[in-house]
Order: structure tokens, then C-alpha cells, then sequence
């Protein structure tokens, strides 16, 4: 079966552009805008990777880590934060939210791939 | 990376929208009036921009976009004071990031240096923050050659921290990995395991030793443990030909990260590093030699010519708003939707004052016809241009085809190229959302009743690979649209044996080829003998057809045996307006579309011939055409019966068909908003839909082909009985 990652980023282009990569490598994907809408699509559609950027409006991805990790059913999922930021304090602001990993921004195709199957196969 | 270049359309109106909300956000900033939600939305909009930039590799654009957030976001964590002078500064900063968007999309390479004042105010203000909190300085060394690496031989401890579950990672996802790298051993020490009342099922109680023979690079190997090394065990140990066992060292990469510390990592790991590698590397995020681009020109500029540098960035704004803007707007379709129906009012009034005016005495009012004449026109341009904002390709519809085809070509073991015509066909939008499901059935109809197996082809001469052909165009003022396929054609036969089964017809009956054909509209109908995977979903041809009449469309089969079948789908190009010619027959009127009518004349009775007892054809321009008496086909008392009389509307259906219809007075040429009939009434066979004239009186619109239809049936004995088992055989 296919594994389902759910993108959240408030950029069209970059939820896109996830969505194309990750169909390509054999993923199904699905979108939010941010990490309220997140949350909703979370509770209709069970996934198996959270990519979410950190920047976004309404609700942060640093807060919709910290949600999931509170949510049983979300526990262990693997979530990678998505962020331009190289900034090791962001990185480990995320770690110690619940985050498993991170993809810097701009990624290119094949690293995000890579990390993809790192963290679920 | 390729494959991304389609993206960079979106990427490109994400960005106008994004430089819209930075203006609108900077104009509003103030000293004394800092909104942190809309300086983070200013954030987030140049952070979006530098981030899809370096996705497409427009350096500039992303180092550029880098100083910019930088000031950002020192001005969202407050240690940038918001001044009068910084406002200024990132206003320009917006401009010149309009501008290197443009230039981006144009792929014109920016004037060098253009930038260069907005830059160095820039770093003015983000380092005299720095001064103030004292920061360290950004990492300046950019990463170098990775080491070359052979075949050799790796062992690896990893020992999980205990609650690694908790943060999403999966050791075994990280062994599978080492797996891929090369040829792997994989050790696993239960040693750590407590006994079960003690275990706690969420921790991980083991550890693993890998032997790996690979010629990945030692990061490589690091890499994989790239978002557990800080916290968990991993140590790599290198054991190279000559027996030593040289541990990797962190440093090189260590540089990279800026000297980031890795506690508990003794095999060395630094976590990250091949990341920021990726970033300098990819992207030029404030990859220092592009940032060297700016310091070397810019003291010449910045110091001297302010006056010149802001000129230059008042324009640079302006066009690249301009140009940025320009393309594409999104708008919500309600709003066009109004539009086009205002379009529509505005249509019948116009016509209500052109009925009005019609009897005043010609000469005296000149001027005012004059006008309502230029009225008419522009009306109509006004129609034409709000209907092409719905206008939309059909190849949004089309090219979810090929796939599809694909698909049905391995379920059913069919080899099957698919071969489109005219995708940038234009149609309205309603038109092309609701033509995937027929189109999808009429394919899947094809490849799965048309098309034989390879082996049967190739027995018949035929080439083991079918064709089905997908194509559209305009034709008398509809978009026609075929799918046709070279199989074996329509099993006539079985067709009116399952009929007759299915008690659709009478046995015995007598049906022409066509009307045969047409059967596998009937609702009720399947050839399939089980139903199969692919066509019998619930969907049958009659559903088709009736999707089909509710737009207003036709759909129509033409079959030969052994040869191939093709259907034939004929659409308006909207639903909202027409050009009409109003006729009168008896006290009704009636609208023909203008599309459909070649001209009209009144017959001496020379011109016309009786068939089967009745004057139903004519001879017009050296050719006999069938007239239709529409007095007859409606029940209109006091019509004019004689049509030596009356006058003839030859009228022609997309397929070319021919028909003379027999009306009283053709009353004159008029633009009608279409009102379905079905949504108000009922569909009626022969009518496309109603509308209302300019004196306020309800007109039905006339359906040609359906016209030809009725009358087919009204001479046809055999076919009248068809009719009568309330079987609506399709018009073409």
C-alpha cells in the first residue's frame, strides 16, 4: 500500500512542488495550508509522515508538532519540519517539540526523497 | 530539478501575491506601530519567495531575498527598532525583489550591482542589531570537496536512546538504509532487554552492530543517521586494507555547520552538516561568494548617488509590479458568474428596446437608431469577452486521457495508443468540467467493447496495436468532439438481439444500421455479456447521453464493421447566450440558432416534390432537402400549411445534415439568453431551450439536429413505432 504524507506549508508553490516529488517516488500525498487545516485533514485521513514548515499563518508548525506529539494516534509518526532556516536553535527548538527530522529548504528532489525514506520507508 | 521548472508559473503568481501582502504590510509600519502578525506575515512572504527561488536556482533573487528576511526577522524578534529610515529601506528592498522576480521569470540577468544600496542599508540595520545583542558572526567558510571514497569496510554501533519512538524515527527505517549502501551485516544485541514485567513497550531496549562493505562516502553513512545522532550512540568505524581503523572525523563538515557542537555523538557525527551542505551548495542561501557579488560593487554606489538609487528603485517597483501583476488574476467564479448573467439581462433589454423602437418612422429618429445599433454591437463584444473569461481548453479534460488508456490498456491485456487533436479547442468552463465523464466512458467504451485483442487483429490484418482518436473542434457554433477507434465496429446483430431480449424493441422490427446503433443509448442497455470491470461501473451509454442533452449537447454513434466505431459529441460553446433568429409560425414564436441556419426562401411549388404521398422534400441550389413542417411536428393551429406561402429556413446540423423548415415570417436577428428548459419544465424533443424576447413573450429555442430527428420518425412507419416505446433514439 502506498505510504500517505500529508505537506503543510503555507506556500502553494512548496506544497506542490512536495506533492510532485513525493507522487513521483511512489507516495500518496495530501495538503494543508497551514496547522489548524493540518489538524482537520489529520482527523479525517490517517498518514504516515507529517512534512510541515515552521512558518506559517494561524498555526505554526512548531505548535502543530507539539499538538500531534499530544495526540496518541500521532505519537510516533514521523514529522520532518520543512524551513529555510539553517539555524541550529530552530532545529533544535523542533527536535525538542516532538520533530523527527528536517528538510532545509530549497530541497532538491532526490535529498527530500532521501530523507522521506529515512524517516518511513 | 527538471521536473520542477513546472511549477515555476505558480511559483511566479505565489510570488506577485506574496510581494502584494509585503507592500501592503510595510506601508502600514510605522514606528510606534509595529503589528507582529503583520511583520510576521512580511516574514513569511519573503521567506516563501527565497525559499520556491532556490528551488529554481535564481541565485541572485534568493541571496538578495536572504538580507532582506534577515532585517525581517530581526525586526519580529525586536532587536530591530523600527525607524522611519528601515521602513524606507524595505520598501525599497520589495521593489527590488519585484524587480529580480522579473528578471527571474523574463530569465534577463538583473544590472549588476542594481541592488547594492538596498543591500548595504540592509546590513546596516541587521548589523547594528547585532552589535547590540552581540552575536557571533554567520558562518563564512563554504564547504568543500567531500573526501573520494573506494570499496571498503564500515562497522557501525548504533545504540537508540530509549525514547527515539517518541520523536518519529524508526531504527529499523535507518538499517534499511545502511542496506542500501552496500552489502550489510546486521548484529542485533538484545543484551539490553528487561525482562517483560519490566519492559516497557514504547522504548527501545536494543542496540545494533552493522558490517558494511560499501564505497559510500563516510557522510554518506553519517547521513542516514542524520536526525538521531545527537542524541542516541552511533560510532563509525573505517577499517581500511592494511587492518587500521581510522574513525571518520567530523571536522570537514563540522566547518560547514557553522561549528556546531555534537554532544554524544563519539563516532564523530555531526548532525546536519550534510544539509547546509546541500543549502550552500543548491540554493546560494547567502552563499558568501554571491553575497561578495554585492560588497564589490557596492560602495561605489551606495555611497555617492542616493538620488539616482532611488529613482532607480521608484521604477523598478512600478515595472516590476506591472510586470509581476499583469499576467494572471484569480478570480472567484461567482463573480464571473454574476458577470455573465448581468451580460444576459442586459441582452433582453437591449432587445426590449430595439423592439420598441422598430415601428417608430424612419428618418426622424436617426440618431437614436444610429445609437441603438452601436448598442447592439458593443453589447455583443461585451458577450464574446465575458464569455472567453469562462472560455478554458479542453485539454485540462484531455489529458487526463492518456492515463486513463494506460491504465485500461493493462487491465484489459489491449495494446492501445491514444492519439489527441485540437486539446486548445476552447469551450466554457461548465462545458469542460462536465465532459470528463463522458469523455472517461466514451474511451473506456471504446478500448473495451471496440478494440479487439492483439492476437485477434493481427488475424484480421489489422495491426496488433489499436488506435483510439480523441479530438475537438468548433464547428457551427458547438465544439464537436470525437473518440473514435479502429476496432471491430458495433456487433449489429447482437446489438438488436439483446434489444429484443431486453424487450426495447419489438422483434421483428426493421431499424436501419443507424438507428440499430443508437440502441446502445437506450437506458437499460448492456452488450456486455458480465458485466466487466471496466465499462459496467454503474454507468451506462444512456447516462452518458442524458449528461450529455442536460448541457445541451448531442452524442452520436457511427459504426462500421471491422473497421471501427466513433462517436460523436456535439456541445454549445456556452450556456448562457445566443444569436438567434426569431420566426414566427401561427401566434408562437420560435428561436433558431443563428449557427444553424444557411438561408432562407420562399419555393414555388415547382421546387417542391412529394415523397410517400406528401411535399416533403424541395429542390434548393441543385440539391433535394427534406422540409419540415414545424406547424405539424408542434400542433400549431392557424399556421401557414402551404410552403409556397410561408417561407423556408434551411437550416444545416453539424454533421452537415440538411433540413427546409416550413415557417409563417422569419421576424429578424436577436441575441437570446438561453433559460433551460429542463430546469424550469421539461426537456422536450426538438427544443434546446427557452428564452425570453424582447416583448417580454417566452420563445422556445429550436434544436436542429433533434428537429431532423422528430421528422425522421414522424415519415418513418417503422421507426414511429420505435418512438412510441418511448425510446429516444439520439440525434445527429
Amino acid at each position: 500500500m502506498k505510504k500517505k504524507v500529508l505537506t503543510v506549508d503555507d506556500s502553494r508553490t512548496m506544497r506542490e512542488m512536495v506533492a510532485f516529488t513525493l507522487k513521483g517516488a511512489g507516495y500518496e500525498v495530501v495538503e494543508a495550508n497551514d496547522g489548524q487545516h493540518a489538524l482537520t485533514v489529520l482527523g479525517n485521513d490517517k498518514v504516515d509522515l507529517v512534512i510541515a514548515d515552521l512558518n506559517m499563518p494561524i498555526m505554526d508548525g512548531l505548535t502543530l508538532i507539539r499538538k500531534l506529539r499530544a495526540t496518541p494516534q500521532y505519537r510516533t509518526t514521523p514529522i520532518l519540519m520543512l524551513t529555510t532556516e539553517a539555524d541550529d536553535k530552530k532545529k533544535a527548538e523542533g527536535r525538542a517539540a516532538g520533530a523527527t527530522g528536517w528538510i532545509v529548504k530549497p530541497f532538491d528532489p532526490s535529498k527530500l526523497i532521501s530523507v522521506v525514506q529515512k524517516v518511513c520507508g | 530539478m527538471e521536473d520542477l521548472q513546472q511549477f515555476k508559473q505558480t511559483y511566479f503568481d505565489e510570488s506577485g501575491e506574496f510581494l502584494a501582502v509585503a507592500e501592503a504590510g510595510l506601508l502600514r509600519l510605522a514606528p510606534g506601530n509595529v503589528d507582529l502578525d503583520e511583520v510576521n506575515a512580511i516574514f513569511r512572504a519573503v521567506h516563501s519567495i527565497k525559499g520556491g527561488g532556490g528551488a529554481f536556482g535564481f541565485s541572485e533573487l534568493v541571496a538578495f531575498a536572504h538580507e532582506f528576511e534577515t532585517v525581517m526577522d530581526g525586526v519580529r524578534s525586536c532587536t530591530i527598532a523600527v525607524t522611519d529610515a528601515l521602513v524606507n529601506t524595505l520598501i525599497r528592498a520589495n521593489d527590488i525583489l519585484a524587480q529580480l522576480l522579473a528578471h527571474a521569470r523574463d530569465g534577463t540577468k538583473p544590472e549588476l550591482g542594481f541592488a547594492d544600496p538596498v543591500v548595504v542599508a540592509l546590513r546596516h540595520h541587521a548589523q547594528t542589531a547585532a552589535d547590540a545583542v552581540q552575536e557571533s558572526p554567520a558562518p563564512s567558510t563554504p564547504v568543500t570537496n567531500l573526501p573520494e571514497t573506494v570499496s571498503r569496510v564500515v562497522t557501525v554501533r548504533f545504540q537508540p536512546k530509549a525514547d527515539l519512538l517518541m520523536t518519529g524515527n524508526d531504527p529499523t527505517f535507518m538499517l534499511r538504509a545502511l542496506t542500501h549502501l552496500g552489502a550489510a551485516e546486521i548484529e542485533c544485541d538484545v543484551g539490553g532487554l528487561p525482562t517483560l514485567a519490566h519492559l516497557e513497550p514504547e522504548l527501545l531496549y536494543l542496540q545494533w552492530l552493522v558490517t558494511l562493505t560499501t564505497d559510500a562516502s563516510l557522510v554518506d553513512i553519517q547521513d542516514v543517521f542524520e536526525f538521531v545522532s545527537d542524541d542516541s550512540l552511533v560510532e563509525i568505524t573505517e577499517h581500511s586494507a592494511d587492518g587500521a581503523s581510522p574513525t571518520a572525523s567530523p571536522s570537514e563538515t563540522d566547518e560547514a555547520a557553522g561549528g556546531a557542537v555534537t554532544p554524544n555523538s563519539p563516532g564523530g557525527l555531526a548532525p546536519a552538516t550534510r544539509t547546509e551542505a546541500t543549502v550552500a551548495t543548491v540554493a546560494g542561501a547567502a552563499s558568501p561568494s554571491q553575497l561578495a557579488l554585492y560588497e564589490a560593487s557596492a560602495p561605489a554606489l551606495a555611497a555617492g548617488d542616493s538620488k539616482a538609487a532611488a529613482g532607480k528603485s521608484s521604477t523598478a517597483g512600478d515595472g516590476a509590479h506591472l510586470n509581476l501583476g499583469g499576467h494572471t488574476i484569480r478570480v472567484d467564479l461567482d463573480k464571473i458568474d454574476r458577470l455573465v448573467n448581468m451580460v444576459g439581462e442586459m441582452v433582453i433589454t437591449q432587445a426590449m428596446v430595439a423592439e420598441h423602437v422598430r415601428d417608430l418612422p424612419p428618418g426622424q429618429f436617426q440618431e437614436l437608431l444610429e445609437g441603438l445599433e452601436q448598442l447592439a454591437q458593443h453589447t455583443r463584444e461585451l458577450r464574446e469577452s465575458v464569455m472567453s473569461i469562462r472560455a478554458q481548453p479542453v485539454s485540462s479534460v484531455f489529458s487526463r486521457m492518456p492515463r486513463l488508456v494506460r491504465e485500461l490498456s493493462s487491465e484489459t491485456g489491449k495494446d492501445v495508443v491514444l492519439i489527441t487533436a485540437g486539446e486548445n479547442t476552447e469551450v466554457d468552463k461548465t462545458v469542460v468540467e462536465n465532459l470528463v465523464d463522458p469523455l472517461t466512458h466514451m474511451i473506456r467504451n471504446s478500448i473495451d467493447h471496440g478494440l479487439e485483442k492483439p492476437d485477434d487483429r493481427e488475424a484480421v490484418g489489422k495491426p496488433r496495436t489499436g488506435t483510439v482518436h480523441l479530438s475537438a473542434q468548433h464547428r457551427s457554433g458547438r465544439i464537436v468532439i470525437e473518440v473514435a477507434d479502429d476496432g471491430r465496429g458495433i456487433d449489429r446483430p447482437k446489438v438488436l438481439q439483446t434489444a429484443i431480449k431486453r424487450g426495447l424493441v419489438q422483434p421483428g422490427i426493421n431499424l436501419s444500421d443507424e438507428e440499430i446503433d443508437n440502441l446502445i443509448f437506450v437506458p437499460g442497455f448492456s452488450t456486455a455479456d458480465k458485466i466487466s470491470n471496466i465499462s459496467g461501473r454503474g454507468v451506462g451509454m444512456d447516462v452518458v447521453r442524458r449528461n450529455v442533452s442536460n448541457l445541451g449537447g448531442r452524442i452520436g454513434v457511427y459504426s462500421a464493421p471491422g473497421q471501427g466505431s466513433r462517436f460523436v459529441l456535439s456541445l454549445p460553446l456556452t450556456l448562457a447566450v445566443l444569436d438567434g433568429m426569431v420566426i414566427s409560425v401561427g401566434l408562437e414564436r420560435f428561436v433558431l440558432p443563428l449557427t444553424n441556419i444557411v438561408e432562407s426562401l420562399r419555393p414555388k411549388a415547382t421546387d417542391l416534390h412529394g415523397l410517400v404521398n406528401r411535399c416533403d422534400v424541395m429542390m434548393a441550389r441543385g440539391e433535394y432537402v427534406r422540409l419540415v413542417y414545424l406547424h405539424q411536428l408542434f400542433g400549431i393551429p392557424d399556421a401557414i400549411v402551404d410552403a409556397t406561402k410561408g417561407l423556408v429556413v434551411l437550416v444545416e446540423t453539424e454533421d452537415g445534415g440538411r433540413l427546409g423548415l416550413v415557417v409563417d415570417e422569419v421576424l429578424g436577428q436577436q441575441q437570446v439568453v438561453i433559460k433551460s428548459l429542463e430546469s424550469n419544465y421539461r426537456r422536450l424533443d426538438g427544443v434546446a431551450a427557452a428564452t425570453i424576447l424582447g416583448d417580454g413573450r417566452v420563445a422556445l429555442i429550436l434544436d436542429v439536429a433533434g428537429l431532423q430527428e422528430m421528422s425522421q420518425h414522424a415519415r418513418s412507419p417503422a421507426s414511429r413505432s420505435v418512438a412510441d416505446a418511448a425510446i429516444q433514439l439520439p440525434a445527429l
